[in-house]
């Protein structure tokens, strides 16, 4: 089955040996859109490695500038000022939904409920013009720096971020609806693509995929990082164990993202979006027409990079798919000896045979979608 | 701290003479020699209860040798404890005991270490390459393999090998040495 298969969300090859319908045996074959990101990240330094860092996952972008950058962080022994912490949460958590309704649109999409799909994009489309609005893209950001944010928030954004949180929380009420309680969509989903919970935990198996199999393991809450201690959320668990649990639990965390993301923009703080540290952060524009130290660094900056004292580090953060987290070895100079990205879609489709061994075939395309399999994040 | 008492604990378990522990930047970190992985890893999941393996990964240190130094994440689900082990893969190639007799999960990364740093994990069911080519030669992720463009079969097309895109220089050299490859 695949590499080039709808259902497959990407190349991905599947060896199955059946017996009738019935797979006896599942071996994912991957490595189909491997760019070798991980080499490359080690030729450029760390400013410029934001580029390639976007394309890992890339459905939630700023989830993915937010695991890096916490890494980096680390290794300098830095905390971004509060106002530029609040920004990432409310961007990573908005990124979090979108990343769920592509999940929720092509989950349905496979199954032939492709109203659902065409609701859901219409929807994470407004999340794209808001990414446009703060970073001028609307995908592949680099919105996010070291030690903050690139800029800050621009007039008019809360408001319209707001808006669109109002409006996906009735839109997901409304599919809600429409599939919950669908007697076709239960059918298809209930004991379907089963994982126990010891299979899960043995298999590295993390986010939505362990969750929905009764593990209230979240890293935003067992492990907080960026700021994530600040906030009131709940971590959706499911105890089904099947494609439908998985299911719930994503509709669950868009209320909870939704949650956060509100907090975030109530509580906003002021303040500068970037740390005040000339080694890591440019300095503000205005300074460079008064100030040749400001030029210095400026210069050393955009030509040289940051050099992090040497030292290797990982921290953990919660992807919309699982636990993400880089691995970053540095030397002291302004490139890194190694980046390793632990890639949540990579251990989650470790988990893919025990789903669908012993099952028919027609619930591979089920197991697939409910693992939410993101393959840039599995091959790198 | 949670995690200091994590090697405490874990001390009392292994030979603790043998093994290298510290806390870096809010990670227990744990060295250990080659032999005594299993016996480490046996112990943290019984006597830790840190069931699952949340990552393999692999780094080159070259020039210093040995050269390959695996690192194990471990984890609990649904609690904030971690315990990294670390271990240097000695020979060539390099071989480790396969950590899936003790964590099955570590059997998709451990392929892909073996993809990238060729370092051959013994006891593993099924130690293949996972994203290059079954027939790719070498193991792209270690320092000396230069970034070069592969051969594609356009007219006219001559490849720009070893690499003329990014040179190589080997730590501690000059900076402009000219680029030159050590391969």
């Amino acid at each position: 089955m695949g590499p080039q298969h709808p259902s497959t969300h990407g190349v991905l090859r599947l060896v199955l040996e059946l017996e009738g319908e019935v797979v006896l045996k599942c071996t994912p074959v991957m490595g189909y859109l491997h760019t070798g990101i991980e080499k490359e990240m080690e030729t450029r330094t760390y400013h410029q490695n934001v580029t390639l860092v976007d394309r890992i996952e890339y459905l939630s972008n700023y989830n993915e500038e937010m695991a890096f950058y916490q890494s980096v962080e680390r290794l300098f022994g830095l905390e971004p000022p509060p106002r530029a912490r609040y920004i990432r949460i409310l961007m990573s958590e908005m990124n979090r939904i979108a990343s769920h309704l592509v999940y929720l649109g092509s989950a349905a999409m496979d199954l032939n409920v492709s109203s659902v799909f065409l609701y859901c994009l219409q929807d994470r489309e407004k999340f794209l013009d808001l990414s446009e609005m703060v970073s001028g893209q609307r995908m592949m950001p680099g919105y996010f720096r070291v030690g903050g944010v690139a800029e800050d928030l621009p007039d008019g954004f809360m408001a319209a971020a707001r808006a669109w949180l109002d409006e996906v929380a009735r839109n997901v009420d409304e599919y809600d609806g429409l599939l919950t309680d669908n007697l076709i969509w239960r059918q298809r989903l209930d004991n379907v693509a089963l994982l126990s919970r010891e299979d899960a935990i043995a298999l590295g198996g993390t986010g939505p995929v362990l969750r929905g199999s009764g593990v209230p393991h979240d890293v935003r809450k067992i492990l907080p990082y960026g700021g994530y201690e600040e906030f009131e959320f709940d971590v959706a668990v499911e105890t089904g164990c099947d494609a439908f649990a998985r299911y719930r639990v994503r509709m669950e965390e868009m209320r909870q993202a939704r949650r956060i993301a509100l907090q975030a923009l109530d509580r906003m703080p002021d303040g500068p979006v970037i740390v005040n540290d000339r080694k890591v952060a440019l300095p503000p524009r205005a300074e460079l027409a008064r100030s040749m130290e400001a030029v210095i660094h400026q210069f050393k900056l955009v030509s040289e990079g940051m050099h992090p004292p040497a030292g290797e580090t990982y921290v953990a953060t919660e992807s919309p798919r699982g636990e993400k987290g880089y691995f970053v070895v540095s030397d002291g100079s302004n490139k890194p000896v190694r980046v390793h990205v632990r890639a949540p879609s990579f251990y989650n489709l470790q988990t893919l045979p025990a789903m669908v061994e012993g099952r028919p075939l027609a619930d591979i395309v089920v197991a697939i979608a409910s693992i939410d399999i993101v393959l840039g994040d599995v091959d790198r | 701290m949670g995690e200091t008492s994590i090697l405490d604990r874990l001390s009392h378990s292994v030979p603790w003479d043998r093994v290298t522990a510290a806390e870096d930047r809010g990670r227990a970190v744990v060295q250990v020699p080659a032999d005594l992985l299993l016996d480490v890893l046996s112990a943290a999941r019984d006597t830790l209860a840190l069931d699952t393996c949340v990552d393999v990964t692999a780094w080159d240190r070259l020039p210093k040798q040995p050269r390959f130094e695996v690192v194990y994440l471990l984890g609990k689900a649904g609690a904030a404890e971690r315990l990294t082990v670390k271990v240097l893969a000695v020979g060539d190639p390099p071989r480790l005991p396969s950590a899936t007799v003790v964590y099955p999960g570590a059997g998709f990364p451990e392929r892909e270490v073996y993809d990238m740093y060729g370092v051959v994990f013994d006891g593993h069911p099924d130690l293949r390459r996972i994203l290059m080519p079954d027939d790719w030669e070498g193991h792209p992720l270690r320092r000396d393999f230069s970034l070069s463009e592969e051969a594609v079969e356009f007219k006219g097309h001559i490849p720009k090998v070893p690499s003329q895109i990014i040179p190589y220089f080997p730590p501690g050299s000059p900076a402009g040495s000219g680029g030159k490859t050590p391969r």
